[in-house]
């Protein structure tokens, strides 16, 4: 078996009764890759995970781990770690216990047991809680303890749940690290779901960007970032001009269609990030609807012949008032051509 | 003006009317004369002693004791499981269960107990001390399971998947950690049982046979031939336990959380 399918998701279906929730779905994981699956909510980004999890019965396809597979191994013996969103803690259990909850399980007792729970919860910086009962602890800190519960395994693939969205932007970044130093120190292989672009860019290796159940597009952050193949996976990654190309013409959402400078690449799309907004200069005039400021940069919103033009400015420069005529332009080189509209 | 007067003085005519006749048996019980009387009639421990002796009293209080142990302990094991079915799987029949089973609750005591005698003691000719444990099961269990009901609902189901994925089977999962994180409700579930089983009185009325009767039944009984104080002593002994086991409930358990 090649490092290329460690866990490999077969055509994959998923469904809450009659609601189709994953269609389909074809995924290589690698070994020791740290993964993102990114998109709003009810994606199928969960389901997905909960199936791997084995806490969800796959309607079709098969989930192959390591060489086997495990589509009807039940969950309790696929050894795959999971942390929940809400952490799910055994409330009634000290710190120490809850790390030791899995190891006691699998037939560890005295110094061995003491041994592996004190190293994991040395890992996660958290060795002077050991006798505390979880509900006093932080929300950082329960999240470090169920990680530290769930790497004690040595789980053959380790899912975190929105691991980020729960604390705050400090602890945000903290976290950030800390997992991607877990994840390097003990070469797991992670996967781990996110709605935040951000969180996802800045962690993963590799970008899973889901929608309606199916994957959308699969990168690297900087082929996701720079080279998104859809006007969804645009928006969701910030481009917050996107337009679609009929007959070699831009058309707007009000049906105008505008002629660009330049030939346009054979797409059905352009997106251009605020930055890629040329202001001041241009063939097309605009009113300057909204300004902020955003410490290195301004932020505009213009009203244009294109609709609503979303822009941005070096904040050094002189800024235009609000309600102001403003010459600008949309270089075609700077766009990003999206190879699926809608 | 008058119903700043008003409000504390319909809160404390509320109050007499519910505690008052506590005191008055409180009082009757340590009296010295023959009969029930109050205001009583000198002082003495002697009615307070004699319930300790009467033969009868201590046969229904054994039985007593059995039925709200013993029924509470079976309406907890049938309840939990139940209340757990619901709260955790969307079943198809579940609020018809949820219904069914707070029906004893609804019901009049009466009719229950007479339904029970018509229709289950007699045709079957089952024995009374088992009809007044499965009568007495029914009659507590809407307390178990609206109580553990309530504790499941705040326990999220995450948990026990986290536990599964740790390496517990489903059933392990439940004992190691559903059951201890709403041992607090079926504790309160335990009590309010015990004391809505050993109060009961309409049901237990229409099951009662020879040698076989319930405390309160046997109380009633009593007083109908003889009518000492050593029933008011009696009460007031019965009163004190309850109040002493909630308040142990309240102060270790937090015991109003769950009711």
């Amino acid at each position: 078996m090649s490092d290329a399918s460690y866990l490999f998701l077969d055509k994959l279906s998923l469904a809450y009764g009659k609601t189709i929730a994953v269609k389909d779905l074809d995924l290589n994981i690698c070994k020791g890759e740290l993964l993102a699956l990114l998109g709003p909510s009810g994606c199928g980004k969960t389901t997905t995970m909960r199936a791997i999890a084995g806490l969800m019965t796959p309607s079709s396809g098969r989930i192959i781990l390591d060489g086997a597979d495990i589509t009807r191994v039940p969950a309790n013996r696929r050894n795959i770690g999971l942390v929940f969103q809400s952490y799910a803690l055994f409330p009634h259990l000290t710190v120490f216990e809850n790390v030791a909850f899995g190891l006691k399980l699998h037939g560890l007792r005295g110094e061995e047991l003491t041994r592996r729970v004190e190293d994991g919860l040395e890992t996660v910086g958290l060795a002077a809680f050991a006798n505390r009962k979880t509900p006093e602890l932080s929300g950082g800190q329960q999240q470090r303890v169920a990680l530290a519960r769930s790497m004690v395994m040595q789980p053959k693939v380790l899912m975190l749940d929105e691991p980020l969205s729960n604390l705050d932007a400090r602890l945000r970044l903290e976290m950030r690290t800390e997992l991607q130093r877990v994840q390097k120190e003990s070469g797991v292989t992670m996967i781990f779901v996110t709605h935040d672009q951000v969180e996802a860019l800045a962690l993963a290796d590799r970008i899973v960007v889901m929608r309606d159940g199916a994957i959308e597009q699969i990168g690297t952050p900087e082929e996701i970032y720079n080279s998104p193949v859809s006007s969804f996976v645009a928006d969701f990654v910030g481009f917050e001009n996107v337009f679609a190309i009929s007959d070699g013409r831009l058309s707007t959402k009000d049906g105008a269609d505008i002629a660009l400078a330049g030939t346009l690449p054979k797409a059905k799309g352009l997106a251009w990030r605020p930055r890629a907004i040329e202001l001041g200069t241009g063939p097309f005039t605009g009113v300057v609807r909204g300004v902020s400021f955003a410490g290195g940069t301004r932020e505009y919103v213009l009203e244009s012949r294109f609709g609503s033009i979303k822009a941005e400015a070096d904040a050094k420069l002189p800024g235009y008032p609000l309600n102001s005529e403003l010459a600008f332009d949309m270089p075609v080189a700077a766009a990003a051509p999206l190879q699926r509209f809608g | 003006m008058t119903q700043r007067l008003f409000a504390p003085l319909t809160l404390l005519l509320v109050m007499i009317f519910l505690i008052g006749p506590f005191f008055i048996i409180v009082a009757a019980s340590f009296s010295a004369g023959e009969t029930l009387a109050f205001p009583p009639e000198g002082f003495s421990l002697k009615w307070i002693s004699k319930v300790f002796i009467v033969e009868s009293f201590r046969q229904s209080f054994a039985v007593s004791m059995f039925l709200a142990i013993g029924g509470t302990l079976s309406a907890l094991l049938l309840g939990i499981p139940a209340s757990y079915a619901m709260s955790r799987y969307k079943l198809p029949l579940s609020e018809t269960v949820r219904f069914m089973v707070s029906a004893p609750i609804i019901v009049p005591g009466i009719i229950v107990g007479l339904a029970l005698l018509r229709y289950f003691v007699i045709p079957i000719g089952l024995s009374i001390t088992l009809a007044l444990f499965v009568a007495h099961t029914a009659l507590v269990l809407p307390y178990a399971v609206r109580v553990v009901s309530a504790s499941l609902a705040n326990l999220r189901s995450d948990m026990e998947e986290a536990a599964v994925l740790l390496g517990s089977s489903r059933l392990g999962a439940f004992f190691r950690v559903v059951l201890p994180n709403i041992r607090g409700g079926i504790l309160a579930a335990f009590i309010l049982g015990f004391v809505t089983s050993f109060n009961q009185v309409p049901v237990s009325l229409f099951l009662s046979g020879p040698g076989v009767r319930t405390l309160p039944i046997d109380m009633l009984g009593y007083m109908e031939i003889v009518f000492d104080p050593s029933v008011a002593a009696l009460s007031s002994l019965l009163a004190f336990l309850s109040i002493g086991i909630v308040f142990a409930a309240e102060r270790f358990l937090g015991f109003s959380r769950y009711v």
